[in-house]
């Protein structure tokens, strides 16, 4: 990846990670570890590779993105937000009772959100509707989806996991957010999902892993699944909950909790710092 | 009078659909032949796609389809349909109001030998709490096939329910017309009204048949849409009968009856007796003997009516 869109991709994640922040400490609720280990991978997505319009959120040729792990949705509004899709000043407004930034992603109020979401499980088998819908009609979009690696744990996700195999969706791209925490503590100790890998490849998906705060390899994982015909891919991604602020970091504590003012500040002040750094 | 099970006329309504409507596609969960989406499969192989036994995950492929403007039609067992994948219809495509539409076959007791683990009993009950969702059930062959076209060109969830029994074909396909939410009058009567659904409907007409005989008027209404239901032709009936006796082969409890029951005590409270199955699971066994041993058929309607006004 050219040195140059990197920074600059970093810098956008910086911005991304401060919305996510003041979109939950508004909300004095909501899930910022989950939300922030995934930042990176959605920002890019939608700042470089998504074909995507922010003044036509329907657009019928457009690439979808359906966040299965919908609890995320303050990283999902923030890239939004910074997209183009609506204010950025809106984020503050997430979960409030007059606000259309609802708890979790809901298509038919948000631009840009092509999917509701939130029951987890749900969210990868709407993306194999829409890319099997994309190949009974020709139509060349892509849609991708991003799943937790708690969330994987549903058996739904290895019903479509089956389906998207059997039906050769290589349009089809899905991240699992290997954070490796959920809510009532690691997951190698809750329900062991392990070995994520070698169950997707069992399953007969490409399969990537890669670091998801590393955005030459994102890139990379991404080009693989385009070159991956006949076969849907899986991007297993090693994240960091919390990634970004420091002592949210691997912090099973910080999955569905808000900082108070002086955690937001300081969550606020290294935020700034690193996108000062990167400019 | 000539027989067809409304699961078949379904299969057929789908081949007659895809000929207008060319972004038709239908799923099932490895129950084609019995359901009858096979009929269509046969037909349009390429606009069919099993899901195998995931009723879950199918449910959510049909909204991920709907979100990008096809029409899909969804199909399994009621019990799975409704049952299984409550959970997803709900959150999948009831929450974004997608345009998906639920194919449900095998509901009631009617499944017959296969038992109580498939007779679906309670799908009415879970669909009509989803917000936004239409809920059908169609009486007989012209009902079923006008009820699948109709509901193919509006917009929103509706869910479809359709049985594995031959059912006796009463309605003319010449003059029946299907309108969403609309009851229909079958027969004019003072003394009583009675309200079914489905396979219960012709039944509910051979009891209104004979009570006549006895000198008792039947009102007799077919509610095939349960949500939205028909306010204004139950009310009226109230107000001309005084006395409500529904008739639904689903439990009483959330299904036809409690949706009269609703209506009636927040705008006429008339008294309503509900003939359906009583809170209890069935049985293997012939479906003929297995209605008539839970009161779902003609005889057990006219000792109510009988009980119901002191005769």
């Amino acid at each position: 990846m050219d040195a140059m869109i990197k920074r600059q991709l970093e810098r956008t994640a910086a911005k991304v990670r401060l919305g996510i922040i003041e979109g939950v400490y508004n909300a004095k609720s909501g899930h910022p570890g989950g939300s922030l280990s995934i930042a990176d991978t959605l920002t890019y997505l939608y700042f470089a590779r998504m074909n995507i319009d922010p003044k036509d959120p329907q657009m019928p040729e457009r690439d979808r993105l359906v966040l299965s792990k919908g609890h995320t949705a303050p990283a999902l509004y923030s890239v939004l937000a910074n997209r183009g899709f609506f204010p950025v000043e809106e984020l503050k407004t997430l979960r409030h009772i007059d606000s259309r930034l609802q708890g979790h992603p809901v298509r038919n109020k948000i631009p840009g959100v092509d999917m509701s979401t939130g029951s987890l499980g749900q969210g990868i088998s709407a993306a194999c509707g829409m890319a099997l819908s994309g190949k009974l009609s020709n139509d060349y979009y892509r849609v991708y989806a991003i799943l937790g690696d708690g969330e994987i744990e549903e058996g739904q996700v290895w019903e479509a996991a089956m389906f998207a195999a059997h039906y050769q969706l290589d349009n089809l791209c899905i991240v699992v957010d290997n954070n490796g925490l959920q809510i009532d503590g690691k997951i190698k100790d809750v329900m062991s999902p392990y070995p994520i890998d070698e169950k997707f490849k069992a399953f007969g998906w490409n399969v990537v892993c890669i670091d998801g705060h590393d955005f030459d390899a994102i890139e990379k994982a991404f080009d693989s699944a385009e070159r991956a015909l006949n076969h849907p891919t899986a991007i297993i991604q090693k994240s960091i909950k919390g990634k970004g602020v420091s002592f949210m970091e691997d912090q099973v504590s910080w999955h569905g909790t808000a900082p108070n003012e002086e955690q937001y500040n300081q969550a606020k002040a290294e935020l700034e710092e690193q996108l000062a750094k990167l400019s | 009078m000539d027989k067809k099970a409304t699961r078949e006329s379904y299969g057929e309504a789908l081949v007659a659909l895809a000929e207008k409507r060319n972004d038709l596609v239908v799923l099932d969960a490895d129950l084609a032949a019995a359901t009858k989406t096979g009929i269509f499969k046969k037909a349009y192989p390429d606009r069919f796609f099993d899901c195998g036994i995931a009723e879950a995950n199918m449910m959510g492929v049909a909204a991920g389809i709907a979100t990008t403007g096809k029409l899909v039609f969804a199909s399994t067992f009621a019990m799975f349909a409704a049952g299984r994948a409550y959970e997803i219809v709900r959150n999948s495509i009831g929450y974004p109001h997608l345009n998906v539409k639920i194919g449900a076959t095998h509901a009631g007791i009617s499944v017959g030998e296969d038992g109580a683990s498939h007779q679906c009993n309670e799908d009415i009950a879970l669909m009509r709490t989803i917000p936004g969702m239409t809920v059908i059930n169609p009486a007989d062959d012209v009902e079923a096939k006008a009820a699948v076209m109709t509901m193919a060109d509006y917009e929103g969830p509706t869910y479809l329910r359709f049985g594995r029994l031959a059912a006796p074909i009463f309605n003319d396909p010449a003059t029946y017309k299907f309108e969403v939410g609309k009851g229909i009058q079958l027969r004019k009567g003072d003394d009583v009204t009675i309200i079914a659904t489905g396979l219960m409907v012709a039944q509910a007409l051979a009891a209104a048949s004979e009570l006549s005989d006895m000198g008792i008027n039947a009102d007799v209404i077919n509610i095939h849409t349960i949500k939205p239901i028909d306010k204004d032709i139950i009310i009226n009936s109230a107000k001309r009968t005084g006395n409500v006796i529904t008739v639904e082969e689903h439990s009483i409890i959330g299904g036809l009856g409690s949706a009269v029951c609703e209506v009636l005590s927040e705008n006429y409270p008339t008294k309503v007796t509900r003939i359906g199955v009583m809170d209890v699971f069935g049985h293997s066994g012939p479906a003929p003997k297995l209605l008539e041993e839970f009161g779902l058929c003609s005889e057990n309607i006219i000792n109510t009516v009988k009980k119901v006004l002191g005769k």
